[in-house]
């Protein structure tokens, strides 16, 4: 009997398997979407790199068999900076949680929204942290119950496509691990996007959320989403924020163009230098062939 | 204007930190991220001046944690990297500190120390982080840091550090001080080719048979960078030579152990002194950074009064030169020791004299370097002893 192999085995780490993830978990439908996302794109892979933080998404970097970077809880997007400055060929894609890059990375995520570095950020939102058990974090809905709200959450939660979108982030789009289709095409949209670009995706925590709050299990969140929710392409950010009881908004909120943080860096220095400034481009890159 | 060169070859007249920034350009160093911070800013604007010249990237980040994140980040494109702090920025580098040892990857953090705890004397001298240095980060590693004592070895030791975390794979530490950085004197830069230069341990086999945890006889393993094809993954939790992760204790063994020995096996090669008056000491004065230069100042009053006085300056304060302070508690009365903190060198050559010599700390919680009467009066009271 020969070994049955996935179609995708080639850009995941099979011998990882199994994977971290409960049973019901929505980031695993989220790393698929972006592994398809990547297979379509006919993006050299040997130069795409992910990056992550700390948690159960951050776990992601090292599920697919590309150049992954499981760093300090927080620091994705920072490190990430350092690999996109220092080799500007490569595609450096952060993929982590909301805890990861809104609470402990929450400065980091707006500055490098702010520089506009040529970087795609995706989000999982789960309104909670999964890793540790169910604590709440800078997205649980208001009156949400967990392990550290026990009374319910009296904290606003951040509207994170208004707080990226206020930074400079180019593109903002949010859907859920219900609309696959439109999410692999978010994702492809904000890989080749040049400039800051981030994808926030709702994902059901069965364990540490849902079953708190008496939400059900995770189809029920899945119907939640495919019910509750309204696409509404171009809404202001502003008007986005997630509401306990009230429509889900998803779509593409911000695509717009400016100048990149290298875009701006060339066009400076080239005022003060002859010859061109960091064009690391080499002759390999622009010759060779995608990734078959 | 036309891209300048790397290495600034000639006599200068400049400061401590500029020298450092001079250091890093001709070791190699294309990336730097940092902070504003008295007394290392200079190091950075230096840097911002410079990197574009020559072809690198000058990046200001939003804070210290961010500036390390990204020095890490650049490093694994295969780009030597390097960031330059005080205090305050270096406990707030500490965790990334870690990961850098952890995941081996090669970067240099300079430290100019400054008056502490907390926000403390920002514009004058301290010593006070020398044990951060070493225990810093939470928990085991082995280290190296380096303390340079003039202008002119800011620029020296930033390469020696440069090339000591190429070849063991791991951030090298400049410990310096708010004197050293700021202290303007001559320095000279030699021509660039006679600058030894030590780059990374390259894999190029293929892409199957490479392990990016699998080391080689010194205990290093060869490198790749983001981008070559070897789709590696790097993380900072306990890896077994894939670079997976591992909750067995047998990983944590191998791999936390291996990280160690690697400094302390080549400790030999790592460990720089420079010592005076040692054939006849009977009273050893061990110092480092500026407070080593007060301290010479001592040794000579010392001397001209007859006393048989020695002089051991710590290029190197990690790994701590244990082997040499050994010999020399075997046969010397005793051990001075000034620095600018409450003792933290000192207690070093206490356990290093294990009771066979004293140990008599001269200490200053910073704000002003010793005047060198204090440190004579120690080596007085040492020889009636």
């Amino acid at each position: 009997m020969s070994e049955e192999r996935h179609p995708l085995d080639h850009l995941l780490r099979a011998d990882r398997l199994p994977h971290i993830w409960c049973p019901g978990c929505g980031i695993g439908i989220a790393m698929r979407c972006l592994v398809l996302a990547l297979e379509e794109l006919r993006i050299p892979l040997d130069r795409t790199v992910v990056v992550s933080g700390i948690g159960c998404s951050a776990r992601v970097a090292g599920y697919v068999r590309l150049d992954g970077f499981h760093t300090t809880h927080g620091r994705a997007i920072p490190f990430a900076t350092g690999l996109k400055l220092a080799n500007p060929d490569l595609t450096v894609i952060v993929f982590s949680g909301d805890g990861d890059l809104a609470a402990i990375g929450g400065n980091h995520l707006i500055h490098a929204a702010r520089r506009n570095v040529d970087l795609t950020v995706i989000c999982v939102n789960n309104f909670i942290y999964g890793m540790t058990g169910g604590q709440s974090g800078p997205t649980t809905p208001l009156a949400a119950r967990s392990t550290t709200t026990p009374y319910g959450n009296f904290e606003p939660p951040f509207n994170l496509p208004a707080l990226v979108a206020a930074s400079g982030a180019v593109y903002v789009a949010r859907w859920t691990v219900f609309h696959v289709r439109r999410l692999i095409t978010a994702l492809q949209e904000a890989i080749t996007k040049r400039g800051f670009s981030f994808v926030e995706i709702l994902s059901p925590c069965p364990t540490g959320y849902l079953r708190r709050n008496k939400l059900g299990d995770a189809l029920d969140m899945m119907r939640v989403f495919k019910t509750q929710s309204e696409i509404r392409h171009g809404a202001p950010p502003a008007e986005v924020g997630i509401e306990l009881g009230k429509k889900l908004i998803l779509g593409k909120f911000v695509d717009l163009e400016r100048p990149t943080y290298h875009e701006r860096m060339r066009k400076q220095l080239a005022a003060f230098f002859i010859e061109p400034y960091v064009e690391k481009v080499s002759e390999e890159v622009e010759a060779e062939e995608v990734e078959s | 204007m036309k891209r300048g060169p790397a290495v600034l070859t000639g006599v200068h007249f400049i400061n401590g930190d500029v020298a450092c920034a001079e250091g890093a350009l001709a070791a190699g160093c294309r990336f730097f991220a940092g902070y504003p911070i008295t007394p290392a800013t200079e190091i950075a604007e230096r840097m911002a001046e410079r990197l574009p010249e020559v072809g690198g990237t000058f990046i200001q980040m939003e804070d210290e944690i961010a500036s390390i994140s990204a020095v890490l980040g650049a490093s694994w494109a295969g780009v030597k990297a390097m960031t330059a702090t005080s205090g305050p920025g270096f406990s707030l580098m500490m965790e990334n500190l870690g990961f850098g040892y952890m995941t081996e990857t090669p970067c240099v953090i300079v430290n100019v120390q400054r008056g502490g705890p907390s926000t403390g004397l920002p514009t004058l001298v301290g010593q006070g982080d020398m044990m951060q240095a070493r225990w810093g980060s939470h928990g085991d590693y082995e280290t190296i840091a380096l303390a340079p004592s003039s202008a002119q070895e800011m620029f020296d030791l930033t390469i020696a550090a440069f090339n000591l975390s190429e070849k063991y794979r791991l951030p090298v530490l400049i410990m310096s001080d708010a004197v050293i950085g700021h202290i303007t004197e001559r320095v000279i830069i030699p021509p660039e080719e006679e600058i030894p230069i030590v780059n990374r341990k390259r894999f190029t086999g293929p892409r199957e048979t490479y392990l990016p945890y699998l080391p080689e006889d010194d205990l290093v393993p060869p490198m790749v960078a983001a981008g070559e094809g070897y789709r590696v993954y790097i993380t900072g939790l306990t890896h077994d030579e894939r670079g997976y992760p591992s909750t067995s204790p047998d990983a944590q063994e191998r791999l936390v152990r291996r990280l160690a020995e690697k400094v302390r096996r080549n400790a030999r090669d790592i460990i720089r002194l420079e010592e005076r008056g040692m054939e006849d000491a009977d009273v050893v004065l061990v110092a480092y950074g500026i407070s080593a230069r007060v301290a010479y100042r001592a040794m000579e009053l010392a001397r001209a009064a007859g006393r048989r006085v020695g002089w051991l300056r710590l290029i190197t304060v990690w790994p701590f030169p244990e082997e040499r302070l050994r010999e020399l508690a075997a046969r010397v009365r005793a051990f001075i020791v000034p620095e600018l903190n409450l003792g933290q060198i000192a207690r070093e050559v206490e356990r290093c004299a294990a009771g066979r010599a004293l140990t008599i700390p001269v200490l200053r919680p910073g704000g002003a370097v010793h005047d060198p009467r204090e440190i004579l009066a120690a080596i007085e009271e040492a020889s009636h002893v």
